[in-house]
This record gives C-alpha cells, structure tokens and sequence, in this order.
C-alpha cells in the first residue's frame, strides 16, 4: 500500500465530513416550517391537478383546505363530497355536501340541422376561427367543432364526433373540473347537476338571435318562444335574449318541457321511452 | 363540392416555397461534389451514397409509421439530405453494414428520438457520422487510395492526419510539408479524406448556389472560415516549426463539408444573423483548437455538435434587433 | 438607391391587373346596408328608424364619442329597417338597411367638377368639418381623421406623409385616384398640414406606379411644402411605421403612436375625401373600391357607394367566375374573407378579390424546420416561429415579453413559411389574448 491510496482515502474523507456539516446547517438554517396537514390532505386528493377548484394543482388546494376556517368554498369536483368528507375530518371541519356536476355542450347543431354556408380554412382550433369570423353556418352562436374542448379535457370525457360535426361529452368520466367551460370560446359548456342515471333535460341551444334568424340557422335552434317557461312547474325555466334556460338545480325531471318544444331545442337523455300516450298527443300538437 | 365559399385568416397568398423545395436544393447542391468523389474514389463513392440514402430513408419510413405510428413523412426530403451527407462523412471504402448502422444512429438517434424533422438538436448525419467514428475508428479512417495517386497502397492518409501525426512525433513542419499534397490539389480534391470533403472548389460552388437560392445565409459559412483562418494564422506566425501554415487548415478536412453543408442545417442553427455568427465563430474556435491541441486530427464534426447543444441558448438569449426597440 | 424600409419584408407578385381601368361610377343599387361601426372605435348611433326618407349625405348614424365618427347615407330613399347583418368582420353588426329611390342629394354638396383650391378655413375649423364628413383612414385601417389631427398633449407633429403606397397586391384603387385626382388630393393634403400645423407634407408611392410618381411630382410642384418620394417596392411598406421609417428614416417606438416620431400619415384616398369633404362639402359616402381576380372577366376600378353589397360590385365586373373559391374584402395580404356575397362595402373596403378554388385553400402544414425566413422577414423584428409556439401552448406571458403586441399582422411570416405554417393565425389569436390580459391589468 502506498501513501497514495493512504492520501486520497483521507483527503476524501475529510471533505465529505465536511460537507455533511455543512449541509446540516444549511439544512437547519433554510428550514421551512411546512404544516404536516398539508401532506396529508393533499394524499387524500385525487392528484389529477386539473385546477377544477380553482387553484393551481391539488397541491395548492391543499394547502388553501389547511389555511381556510370553514370548506364551505372550497370543493375539489374530482374527488366529490367522498374526498371532502375526508379532509374534513383529517382538518376537523365540517364538509359542505353538493351536488356533483357533470359538463354539457348547449349546441346540437349538427350537419343535419344546421346546414354549412361557407367552409372554415384557418388553423384549426376554436379560439381562432372565432376570432376570424362567426362560423361555417349561419348560427354565430353555436358550436364550432374544431375540438378546444376536447384539447383542454384531461380526463379523456369528451369525444369528437364526426359524424355530428359536434363534440360529446361522455357524463361517466366527467369529472367537472370546468377546463372545457374555460376553452369554448362560444361559451357553451356549462356544469350542470349530475342526476341519477345521468338523465338530463336541457336546452342544446345558445343562439340569441331572433326565432326567425336562428330557426333559419339551424332546425333545432331555440326559437325563444317561451313555451317550455310556461310549462314549468317549478320555475327551473327561464328566458332571457330570445333563449330558454333550464336552471338544473330547480329542475325536476318532470319532462313536461321537452313535448312543447317547437324546434325540439330541449333534450331528453337517458330516460325510458315516453309512454305511447304522449306520443300522440306530440302527433296531435304537429297536426294542427 | 358545392359552392361555398372559403373562409380563412389573412395572408390569403403563400410564396408557394415549400420545405421539400428546400432539401431538393441542397441536394443539388451536393452533386457536383458527389460527381468529384466519384470520378477520384470510383464507383465505391456510388454505393456507399446510394445505401445511406436508402437506408436512412428506409428507417425513417419505418420507424415513422410502426415505432411511433404516424404519418411517415419520407417525402419532404430531409432524409435523402441526412443520407447524402452521412455517404459524405466517412470513408468510400466503408463496408455496407457500418453505414447501415450509421443511418440508423442518425435517423433513429439523431433525428427521430427527438421527434423528427423540426425537433432534432443536433445535426442528424453529425450524430450519425460520430457515432460511426467512435464506434468503428478503424474502418472509419482508413482512407482509400485516390484514382491520381501513383503509390501502390490500399489506404492513405489523409492531409490533416500527416500533420497530426508528425507534429505529435515532434517532426517540424518543413518535414511533413513534402508529404502534403500541393494547394491546387487541396482545392480541387485530390487528397485523400471522406467522400464528399474533398473538393474544396465544388463545395464552395454548391455553396453559393444555396446563397443564390436563399437556402443558407452567409453568417454562419463565413464566421468558421474566419475564424479558423485567423487562430490558424496567429498560431502559425508566433510558431511556424510547429504550426502549419492556415490554408492547409482551410482546405484540407472536412471544414468546407461542415461550414457550407453541415453547420448551416436550419434546424439545429440558431435564427438570428447575431445568433448564427456566434454559433460559427463557436464552431471555428473548438475545430481548430481540436485539430492543434486535440487527439483527433479533425474536429469539425464535434465542434458542429457542441454548437448544436448550444443553439436553444444562443435562440433564448439573441433576439433580432426590434422595430422601435431600444 | 430608391427608398424603403429598413427590416424585413417581402415582394409577392404584384398582380396589379386593373392598373389601367379608369374609375367609373358604379349607380346606386336598389338597396343598401350601412353598418354603423365602420371605423375603428366605438360604434355610431342610429338617428333614423324604420319608414324614414333620407337624401344622399344625410347624417344616419352620429358619433358617440371622439374616438368615432358619423355615418351618412349614402343613397336616398326610405329605411327599410335599422338590424345586425354580417359586414366583414364575420360577425352581425348593427347597421340601417335603405331601400333605394331615386338619388337625391342634400343640397349642402357642391356637385360639380370645378377644382376649388383656395381655403381660409383655420386649423381648428378643418378638423371640425372633418370629424362631421365622417371621414376615417382609407387605407383599410379606418381609424378615424380626425382624432389623428389632434395630437396628444406635449406632442408636436413636423411632417405629414401621405402614403400612396398601395403596396398590397391586386388593389389599384390608390392608384387610379393619384392619376385622375391628382390636384384633389394634393389640396386635401394642403388642407391637412394646415390642420396639423406642419410644413412639410411627403408623398410616398412605390415604384411600380411610375406614371402616377411623374404625375404627382409635377403637379405638386406649384404647391408648398409637399414634395413627392420613389421608394421601392416592398411589402408591407404601406403600414404606418415602415412608411415612416422608409421616407424618414425614423423608428415608431414600440408601443407608440407615430406622432411620438413627429409624423402624422394619411391615405390619398383619405386626402381626397379631405378635399371633398371641405371643398364641396360631401361627407364621405362613396370611395373607390378596385374588384379584381384573375378570373374576373373585366377587372376595374369603381366609385361604389358605402352599403353597396359586394354581389352588386361582382356583376359590375362581369359575374362570379364559375370557379371562384374565396372572395376577400381587401388585399390578399391582410384582407378579410367573406362568407357570404351580402357582406356590404364599407369606408375600409380598398377592393374586393376572387380567388379561383385552386388558390383558396391552404396546403397542409408540417413541422417547423427553423429556417428563420419569418424572423427574417418580419418588418417589426419578431420571432413569428416562436410567437406560434407560445400562442399554441397558451404562454402568454412570454409571448407579451416577446413583444407580439407589436405585430402588425402584416402577415409576411406565413407569406414565406415553407412549411405552411399557420404563423399569423396563431399569432393574431395570441395577441388577442395578450391585448385582454393587459387591460384586465389596467383594471
């Protein structure tokens, strides 16, 4: 053995001793007092960091849950009423229930009901063909197909569909985290209650225009014509710039909206068929 | 269809210049080269062209469409380019396999591990040509004999590798000097070397075709030459026993190949003429400082790549000059 | 060495096919639509309804605030109805539709053809008459006269530069005016350096016009202070800050207006509306619109009424082309593309063009090969590449540091992109993005 390997063994040595000295004072010096509730709640968070809830990342969201008083304004639509229940408990608060939320695209003014009067040849995202012009069709409101919704959804819920000309969203994998209601330029998607068995009565139509503008537009544009408002039972439906709005927190599922619909601008999903009596009364209304 | 009219963004007219119009230039103006090398190395310089271009073009047709399962895009011509220029970097006596593998360092390594055409850091047929280099230093310098020379051998050396190797010995210049081919024969390509560096002259030719049409800007042709000329020159008049003289530095190598061909690949050189004269005035340094104090004879090749790694920088860092700035 | 600016640049094929169509007058059509946003600003306000008579220059619609400006019938007959129709933009915009009757003019309008030089009317006084002719930058941008008239407090203008440029390719409207109103526009550009106080007043035309150079020089030599300057031809030479820093030499800061350089620049044709507006008091209703294509069968330039629809001004010039594919209101650089024939002529409206089918579509794009031809072109010295990427990926904060507010959207990046590189789309989106978050900032 020579002094070399003696040398370098003991030269070594000392500088790492001193590192790790230094380092531990470092380590003392810089240390940052973190509330160890943050950790935990933020395992309990689905890690999706889709900043549905308004915060950048579950990360930050955990560290807002620690901070706030009460959770009454703090909701993470991915993980629902389950995941708050849970760092409720984990912070000692009380979790505020609600309702889930599931995304719907208010346009169904697809190639058979709303015919094209030019074609769109620009980049081909939504932002900017809106920012070029008001659409392929007539309608200046409705959906324009070139999927920001789709590009801004994490969760693989929304579904491009060709054959319509507009975007589906797939209600099991929605998780409500509003990306898409930010990306549509058109302002379509809108978070509505989640109801069992994911049914639904809404108006697929945005358009403002003047019933007879819009119905040229596109066949199944609301026309405004305040039948479905006076239908209602429950004050869910309300018109306001020649548009009906279901409000899905009062609706009741009754269904008595959809019959009366002129341009059948509401739509009814995953309900059993209509009982044979109400089809003929449809079949009586359209005779007149 | 029907009638419609068609809607779309301003400009509504397009120069109607296209990427695939832009590698066909380049590849004209490689041929006179390509011509050259064939004529002094013999129907070798064909083959060894001819299977590079196809196997890079095959390996980006497959890698394309069953490894990332896309469009292949073979079409736009940018491996015939990467497959040309590979052919030009090694030897014509290659055997056919090395240059397989080479192709598939570059395409696959170079290029398409990076995303393709647009995405690549470094110069493809560079990371192709290295790869070979380190990986087979044997094959890759065993240079053959041109058609003129008289010498009954089945390799020669090349200029710059006289020159290392005598200088490496201690042998003063004015020894090697009758060892080295005369200027005439640098500049029209009668020396040995890689196939497609040889010819001085129709390298610059080819070059200024591509000024002419706007493939290439001057900043980055220029700013190596300078460059290397200048350090040369200074080296050599402090020390001319242990320098040589700086032509030799210009014309022999592949310094013609990298500063016209290779350094000036769009993608992996920076934008600005700022940008591109720091990017070859870089490049110039580190090839004469390998080629005087390195291991390798030449260092062209390396000095393009370390450039290339630091393009992204010389982009974030040089911005074009502002209408109305400061 | 001719003239021109400094950075960047392109020269597409000029295509200047109606350059010897004298203007000929094209009559009222049967009805109008005139949108009352024609000009950058806020929208005017309707001041007729349904059933009401007006005559040829009544006022219709009255500016709202000083960044606006009236709107004038252009036709007379009754309106039919004041409702949203697309102009354009591509979108609805309130405008009055005018069912046409006969063509009656107010009395205030001196019509004949006799050249009135002489004025003594004050500076003040000039832009007053201005602002109520109605009269907004011809040149496409529209932003109105007279609000370019009164520099900002503590700036001082020393030049004015009428651009007579005409640098887009096809249109010929600016052209054809320099020739035939020759003495017209160089007493509107009397009337305007009066207005702004300055003494010096510089013509720029590009040299593929050199009849209307010749024309200009000679004539304008009997006027003082306005001389007339060749420069070469080059796009985009006709923006405001490359006129500028091609007849001057200065830079536009950026973010500033060109005043902060000393310099106020107007169209000739706005020249001439000056002229008409003070002169003969007509306030702006009618302009030269060149309708042109290389399918069409007659391309000309016509005097066409604001509100006249552009199917009108398409039969004037011998009918849709079997296979046209686009029609475009404006240039083919920066013009608009419209969606539907109805879409009117406004103040803005330099010429319409139809493209046949082949050349409407875009090719595909493919990746970026960085070959750096848009930063080499851009006359602002942008990174149009990078812009894309930034506006693509939502980064608009870096896009903001990478100045893209400065972008004219002249559109010379996607002009030379050879990978067809949808670079303006992206980068007009972004700067829309960008404008949004700055104001929400101002907030």
């Amino acid at each position: 053995m020579s002094i070399t390997v003696i040398y370098t063994v003991a030269t070594l040595s000392v500088i790492g001793t001193s590192a790790a000295v230094i380092l531990y004072f470092v380590a003392r010096k810089f240390n940052v007092y973190e509330d160890p509730r943050i950790d935990e709640v933020e395992q309990n968070l689905p890690a999706a960091n889709c900043g549905g809830c308004g915060y950048a990342g579950c990360r930050a969201f955990a560290e807002a849950c620690v901070k706030a008083n009460d959770l009454s304004d703090l909701d993470c639509p991915v993980g629902g009423n389950e995941t708050m229940n849970k760092v409720a408990e984990i912070l000692g608060l009380e979790a505020v229930k609600k309702d889930a939320r599931v995304a719907f695209i208010r346009c169904n003014g697809t190639c058979d009901h709303r015919p094209k009067t030019n074609i769109y040849d620009g980049a081909t995202t939504c932002a900017i063909a809106s920012s070029v012009y008001s659409g392929e069709t007539d309608c200046q409101w409705g959906c324009l197909g070139y999927g920001d919704c789709y590009d801004a959804c994490d969760f693989d819920a929304i579904e491009l569909r060709a054959d319509l000309g507009v975007p589906r969203i797939i209600d099991d994998m929605c998780v409500a985290c509003g990306a898409c209601v930010e990306a549509c330029p058109k302002d379509l998607i809108e978070l509505r209650k989640k109801f069992p068995k994911d049914r639904k009565v809404v108006v697929a139509c945005r358009n403002q225009d003047k019933g007879g503008v819009a119905r040229k537009a596109c066949a199944v544009a609301c026309i405004g014509c305040s039948k479905c408002e006076k239908e209602c039972k429950f004050d869910a439906i309300t018109i306001e710039n020649n548009l009906a709005f279901i409000d899905s927190d009062k609706c009741k599922l009754c269904r008595k909206c959809a019959p009366v619909c002129p341009t059948n601008a509401i739509i009814e999903e995953n309900f059993p068929p209509r009982k044979i009596k109400v089809e003929e009364k449809e079949e009586c209304n359209t005779a007149k | 269809m029907s009638n419609l009219l068609t809607v779309s963004p301003s400009p509504h007219v397009h120069s109607d210049d296209s990427t695939r119009k832009i590698m066909y230039r380049v590849v004209y103006a490689m041929i006179p080269a390509l011509l050259w090398s064939v004529f002094i190395f013999g129907i070798d310089a064909l083959r060894v062209t001819l299977i590079a271009v196809a196997a890079c073009i095959a390996f980006e047709y497959l890698i394309q469409k069953y490894l990332m399962k896309i469009n292949p895009s073979v079409t736009d011509g940018s491996a015939l380019v990467t497959g040309i220029l590979l052919a030009f970097n090694v030897p014509a006596g290659i055997p056919w396999w090395i240059i397989v593998i080479g192709s598939l360092a570059a395409i696959g390594i170079g290029k398409l591990s990076f995303g393709g055409l647009g995405s690549n850091i470094f110069n493809p047929a560079l990371v192709g040509r290295v790869f070979l280099l380190i990986s087979f230093p044997v094959q890759m310098t065993s240079w053959p004999v041109t058609r003129q020379s008289d010498v009954d051998a089945v390799t020669s050396a090349t200029p710059l590798g006289i020159i290392k190797e005598g200088l490496t010995n201690g042998t003063p210049v004015s020894q090697l000097l009758p060892d080295l081919p005369a200027t005439s024969d640098m500049l029209l390509g009668n020396m040995g070397g890689s196939l497609g560096e040889i010819s001085v002259l129709l390298l610059i030719v080819g070059g200024l075709y591509m000024l002419f049409k706007k493939v290439i800007t001057w900043h980055i042709p220029v700013s190596i030459i300078v460059s290397v000329g200048i350090i040369a020159a200074i080296f050599w008049g402090a020390a001319p026993q242990n320098y040589v003289n700086p032509v030799y530095h210009l014309l022999t190598g592949g310094l013609m190949l990298g500063a016209i061909f290779m350094a000036t690949d769009m993608v992996s050189s920076p934008m600005t003429p700022k940008g591109q004269i720091i990017y070859g005035v870089g490049i110039g340094v580190i090839t004469i400082s390998i080629r005087l104090f390195g291991a390798y004879p030449e260092g062209i090749s390396f000095a393009i790549l370390i450039m290339n790694a630091f393009t992204p920088l010389i982009n974030t860092y040089v911005k074009p000059k502002r209408f109305g700035g400061k | 060495m001719l003239k021109t600016f400094k950075k960047g640049g392109v020269h597409p094929p000029e295509n200047k096919l109606s350059s010897g169509k004298p203007i000929e007058v094209l009559p009222p059509p049967a009805s109008v639509f005139i949108p009352v946003a024609q000009h950058i600003g806020a929208p005017a306000t309707p001041v007729v309804s349904r059933g009401d008579t007006v005559k040829v220059g009544q006022i219709i619609a009255k500016s709202s605030s000083f960044v606006s400006t009236n709107i004038h019938s252009s036709v007379s007959g009754k309106v039919k109805k004041v409702d949203f129709q697309a102009d354009s933009s591509g979108y609805p915009k309130q405008g009055v539709f005018i069912d046409v009757a006969g063509d009656e003019w107010i009395d205030e309008i001196d019509r004949s053809d006799e050249l009135k030089k002489e004025f003594e009317l004050s500076g003040e006084e000039i832009v007053r008459k201005i602002q109520d002719a109605g009269i907004v930058g011809l040149g496409g941008a529209t932003f109105p006269t007279h609000v370019k008239l009164v520099p900002p407090k503590g700036m001082k203008a020393d030049v004015l530069l009428i651009n007579g440029v005409e640098c887009e390719p096809y249109l010929t409207s600016d052209h054809r005016l320099m020739l035939e109103k020759t003495e017209e526009i160089l007493v509107g550009t009397q009337l305007l350096m009066k207005a702004l106080n300055v003494e010096k007043a510089v013509i720029g035309i590009e040299n593929n016009k050199p009849d209307a150079i010749q024309l200009l020089t000679e004539k304008s030599k009997t006027y003082q202070g306005i001389s007339v300057v060749a420069l070469k031809v080059k796009y985009p030479q006709g923006g405001e800050k490359q006129l500028i820093n091609a007849v001057t030499g200065r830079e536009v800061p950026s973010g500033g207006l060109p005043i902060a350089v000393g310099a106020v620049v107007s169209n000739v044709g706005t020249a001439f509306a000056v002229y008409e507006g003070i002169q003969k008091n007509k306030p702006l209703f009618e302009r030269v619109v060149t309708i042109t294509g290389k399918a069409v069968s007659s391309p000309s330039n016509l005097l066409v009424r604001v509100g006249t629809p552009t199917s009108v001004l398409i039969e004037a010039a011998g009918g849709l082309p079997e296979n046209s594919g686009k029609v475009i209101s404006g240039g083919p650089m920066m013009g608009r593309a419209i969606a539907s024939l109805d879409v009117p002529v406004t103040k803005g409206t330099s010429g319409i063009l139809l493209m046949e089918k082949e050349q409407s579509k875009r090719k595909e794009y493919i990746a970026c090969i960085r070959c750096s031809r848009c930063v080499s072109v851009c006359p602002i010295g942008l990174e149009p590449y990078l812009l894309m990427t930034l506006s693509e990926k939502q980064i608009f904060d870096q896009s903001e540091d990478a100045k893209i507010m400065d972008c004219i959207e002249c559109g010379s990046c996607s002009y030379t992109c050879p990978s067809n590189r949808p670079l303006l789309d992206y980068i007009r989106f972004g700067k829309g993005k960008v404008g949004q978050i700055i104001r929400s900032r101002k907030k």
